[in-house]
């Protein structure tokens, strides 16, 4: 029968194309969008150099730390870092990757990058769903320059769990008691208002498609996409713009050698120049891990990023971390990672 | 004309009248999304598309090749595994069991698996492949989407073979032809166009699925053709790239858009005017 | 003698190999036989298969949450000590969305299957069937990336805040048009369903139009009656059934309807009684939360897609068994 031969021969084709796919030795990664602009970078410059490549997929932190516990991939990437406990609870190692900040966006017309200023307990109210038009007076009172519609906010957050919510929300709770008892700080909250997006790249497609919306992403995701960010005032009282420096002031306040699992939140810091909700992202990975191939290979691709890629992050706007943290994250590799 | 009467005529245009205009409504939509699609998909539309890999971010170049063939294999292999079974079923329910109480049960359930939402089967591949795998993968896709097609293909069958004349059947095996035989070499041949029409339109409805794919095949940055791993699709890719706002993945999934509406619409085409000529003969 | 023999020895090789012949027939069709046996079993497995796995998912949040799973609006899938996850959210929104589009495309659909049946020339007719058919074939995603970048701006600009301006200070309606005009609504979730089940509504009346015998609309012609006359009072009276059922099936689709709402409903589990605000549906908040679920949350998502697959269930049976007394009336 015609038909049925003609599948019969897809199959085996199918099957002998499957089947004679070289395996390629790509490094699998799952986890937060957060860094997603820089790893994709760095895996693009990586096999270019090196023939391997890494699969990461940006599903969001809490996707990545699922995705470790499962094995399913070789390591998991977070905004949120794991206590000490837990990690120890699960055998994983942690460690910081690259670090950035996170801005809010808006889309208002006639407002340029740069020209809104916020402060925490503003930006607060408004996800609160407190502050419900642009001209509100608290705005108008950091912005008496700009002209404010008289339109209402459409407040976009995320509908996925992320680190940079975790971050986002972490800084709120710290400016506004009111969102500290309400909301909190978590991956996914309970937002009193706005709409859902998936991941970084959904929020600022949000807020770009939408007119008198506000959002919040990683400023890497606002910067390529030419998003109208806002300024903020620091816990210093200062104005800050949102700036490689802004990032780098806040997080020379971090203390990594004195933080078990490298657990540090680098929001709301002291400091004139410091940019209010800056933040780390993390790698996840098996000490003892069942591939020990693929985890070694992971390990090379992290090693060469730390040695090749502090250009590649600063050209997108993320800090690299300082060369003694680097010495101090290549000691726990080797004390905790057992590839061998 | 007396007045009653020509209210009556009156009412009647203007009902007519809002016929038309529903007609003229729906006919609108299918123009604005395909002139939106055009507009959107050709104007970055080129030959890299074909050959060329999903970019990283911030790319200027970069294509969807490893996309395409993903989602050709997935739809492949969906077909592959659902049309046989598909196949056999709708003519268990056409010649064996035609007059059966099973064959009514299964028609029916047939009928609800046709409509049910793909999301469902998307969960339903998660519990059953996925997670005793343990992980995402190419094969858990091909799965779902051969869930999705089976109903598709049992439908057309059965309709097409109970068209076939029981005359045919009953000359066929006069002549001593085993009834396997009979129903090989002459239903289905008598049906076959047919039944590449009903291949032809669960090819269509499983190509442009987006809803079970996403936790079933996942996506995939790079090439790969290995059904053990993740691997690019089209409709994954599509809503990956679409909400983003870096001009060059918007692009790219406008492209994918584009070729894969134009893809499924060709196959319908193709379906109907395959259904017609055979009807018209 | 020995001739005899001969013919006798090739007697009995050609009987042989006639029996082989007949065995291995008679072996291929009980094979072949019980293989379409088989397949038609697989049927019915899937959708036992989906029933069981479902069920088993959904087990830990069933005997977590029992019946206040239906009652709950609150969706904290971090809460501490324990998540506390409710379904009313989304299948609220599943409802509203899903009855909305029908309001619009039943109407419509009818409207256009008269259109065809009645009213249009014959040269046109093959056309413009097969152009709705068409709306039919096009993915769901397109219709959400066009709900996306093309309705919900022109929607959130120009419709809404005129509708809004309407209602406003209207008691009920002023509340149910209430709200800053946002691209992501349930409003534009419903007009993109309404758009995508247009087709199925269109198709299934218009064949079940067809099954009108001609001698009764010729009759009714005969003694006077209008065009409208004729549709209304001999036409839809006789297809009621099946209009129903059509309109049925085309609700089953519209509450499982993934891809193209996820785009265009906003995602928040709140609900609020303005269509204009951003909700969710039982399919858009799998699709955007499962990949990344654990646990009690996890499991909660797959009873919402339980209750789902429950509900088109028991919508898509009604309509078959409508469409199937049709088809009966039909055949007496």
């Amino acid at each position: 029968m015609k038909i049925s031969s003609i599948m019969c021969g897809a199959v085996i084709a199918l099957s002998a194309l499957a089947g004679s796919a070289a395996r390629a030795a790509d490094i699998t990664g799952a986890g937060a969008t957060f860094p997603f602009p820089i790893y994709s970078k760095w895996a693009d410059a990586y096999k270019k150099e090196t023939g391997n490549g890494l699969n990461y997929q940006s599903i969001g932190s809490g996707a990545g730390i699922k995705q470790i516990q499962a094995k399913t991939v070789t390591f998991g990437a977070t905004d949120m870092p794991l206590p000490a406990e837990e990690l120890k609870k699960n055998r994983l190692v942690q460690w910081p990757m690259v670090m950035g900040g996170i801005v809010p966006v808006v889309n208002i017309e006639g407002v340029k990058p740069g020209e809104l200023v916020l402060d925490g307990e503003t930006l607060a109210n408004i996800y609160l769903g407190k502050i419900k038009k642009w001209d509100d007076a608290a705005i108008k009172k950091l912005n008496p320059a700009l002209t404010l519609p008289s339109t209402a906010i459409t407040v976009v957050r995320r509908s996925d769990g992320s680190g940079t919510t975790f971050n986002f929300t972490d800084y709120l709770s710290k400016a506004s008691k009111e969102w500290a008892d309400k909301v909190g700080a978590d991956s996914a909250v309970e937002w009193p208002v706005g709409v859902g997006a998936k991941g970084n790249d959904g929020v600022a497609g949000n807020v770009a498609q939408t007119k008198n919306a506000i959002g919040y992403v990683e400023y890497a995701f606002a910067k390529q996409n030419k998003l109208t960010f806002a300024d903020m005032i620091n816990k210093a009282g200062k104005k800050v713009e949102p700036t490689v420096t802004a990032f780098q002031a806040a997080a020379a306040n971090a203390d990594w050698a004195n933080a078990p699992g490298y657990y540090q939140i680098l929001t709301n810091q002291p400091g004139d120049g410091s940019w209010p909700i800056t933040a780390a992202t993390f790698i996840l990975m098996y000490g003892e891990p069942a591939d020990k191939g693929a985890s070694a290979e992971a390990i090379k691709f992290f090693d060469w990023a730390f040695a090749k890629g502090d250009k590649m992050a600063e050209e997108l706007d993320y800090i690299p971390m300082p060369q003694s943290v680097v010495a101090l994250i290549r000691k726990t590799w080797d004390s905790e990672i057992k590839n061998k | 004309m007396n007045p009653l009467y020509a209210r009556r005529r009156r009412k009647s245009a203007i009902a007519m009248m809002l016929c038309v205009g529903a007609t003229v409504f729906g006919l609108t939509w299918l123009v604005l999304i395909l002139a939106t699609l055009f507009w959107n998909g050709l104007a970055g539309f080129t030959l890299d598309v074909f050959t060329q890999m999903t970019p990283p971010p911030n790319a200027q170049d970069g294509g969807l090749l490893n996309a395409i063939v993903g989602s050709l294999i997935l739809t492949g292999l969906g077909i592959a595994v659902g049309a046989p079974i598909g196949v056999l079923a709708g003519t268990f329910m056409a010649e064996y069991g035609r007059y059966s109480k099973l064959t009514s049960i299964i028609r029916f359930i047939n009928d609800i698996l046709l409509s049910a939402p793909s999301i469902i089967i998307g969960l339903f591949v998660y519990g059953a492949v996925v997670v005793p795998m343990g992980g995402f993968s190419g094969l858990a896709g091909a799965i779902a989407l051969a869930v999705i097609a089976l109903p598709v293909v049992v439908r057309t069958t059965e309709d097409m073979l109970l068209l076939v004349p029981i005359q045919l059947r009953e000359a066929a095996a006069a002549l001593g032809m085993p009834r396997s035989y009979v129903i090989k070499r002459v239903t289905w041949q008598a049906a076959r166009t047919g039944l590449v029409t009903g291949l032809l339109l669960a090819v269509a409805r499983i190509s442009g699925e987006t809803a079970p794919l996403l936790f079933t095949a996942l996506s995939n940055q790079f090439w790969s053709v290995d059904l053990l791993k993740t691997m690019a699709n089209l409709p994954v890719t599509i809503n990956n790239f679409i909400n983003n706002p870096d001009p060059n993945w918007k692009r790219l999934a406008w492209s994918g858009a584009l070729i894969i509406t134009m893809a499924v619409l060709a196959l319908n085409i193709l379906a109907r005017s395959l259904s017609a000529r055979s009807q018209s003969k | 003698m020995t001739s005899h023999s001969i013919s006798d020895s090739a007697d009995m090789a050609a009987s042989r190999s006639r029996a082989d012949a007949l065995a291995s027939f008679k072996t291929g069709d009980t094979i072949f036989q019980w293989m379409t046996y088989l397949a038609a079993a697989c049927v019915l497995l899937v959708l036992g298969g989906i029933i069981v796995s479902l069920f088993f998912g959904a087990w830990p949040a069933i005997s977590t949450f029992g019946l206040d799973f239906l009652t709950t609006q609150r969706w904290a899938p971090n809460a501490r000590p324990q998540a506390v996850l409710g379904g009313l959210g989304p299948i609220y929104g599943t409802l509203v969305t899903s009855v909305i589009a029908l309001i619009i495309a039943a109407p419509v659909g009818l409207g256009i299957a008269v259109f065809l049946t009645e009213l249009c020339p014959q040269w046109l007719r093959r056309p413009i069937g097969v152009a709705v058919e068409l709306l039919a074939g096009i993915p769901s995603i397109i219709y959400g990336i066009w709900g996306f970048f093309v309705l919900g701006p022109w929607l959130a600009d120009t419709i809404e805040p005129a509708i809004a301006n309407a209602f406003e200070g209207v008691p009920i309606l002023g509340a149910l048009f209430d709200g800053p005009a946002s691209n992501l609504s349930i409003f534009n979730a419903s007009l993109v369903l309404a758009i995508m089940i247009l087709p199925f509504v269109t198709a299934i009346a218009r064949d079940v139009f067809s099954t009108v015998p001609p001698v009764l609309k010729e009759a009714a012609y005969g003694l006077g009656c209008t065009r409208w006359e004729v549709v209304r009072h001999v036409v839809l009276p006789f297809t009621r059934v099946g209009v129903i059922g059509g309109i049925m099936l085309a609700l089953g689709r519209a509450l499982g309807e993934t891809m193209a709402v996820t785009f265009v409903i906003g995602n928040s589990f709140r609900i609020s009684g303005s269509i204009f605000a951003p909700g969710t549906t039982i399919s858009a908040a799998i699709a955007s939360e499962f990949a990344e679920s654990r646990d009690l949350h996890q499991s909660a998502l797959i009873l919402l897609g339980l209750l789902l697959f429950v509900l088109t269930f028991f919508v898509l049976a009604a309509a078959r068994l409508m469409l199937m007394r049709l088809e009966r009336k039909q055949g007496a």
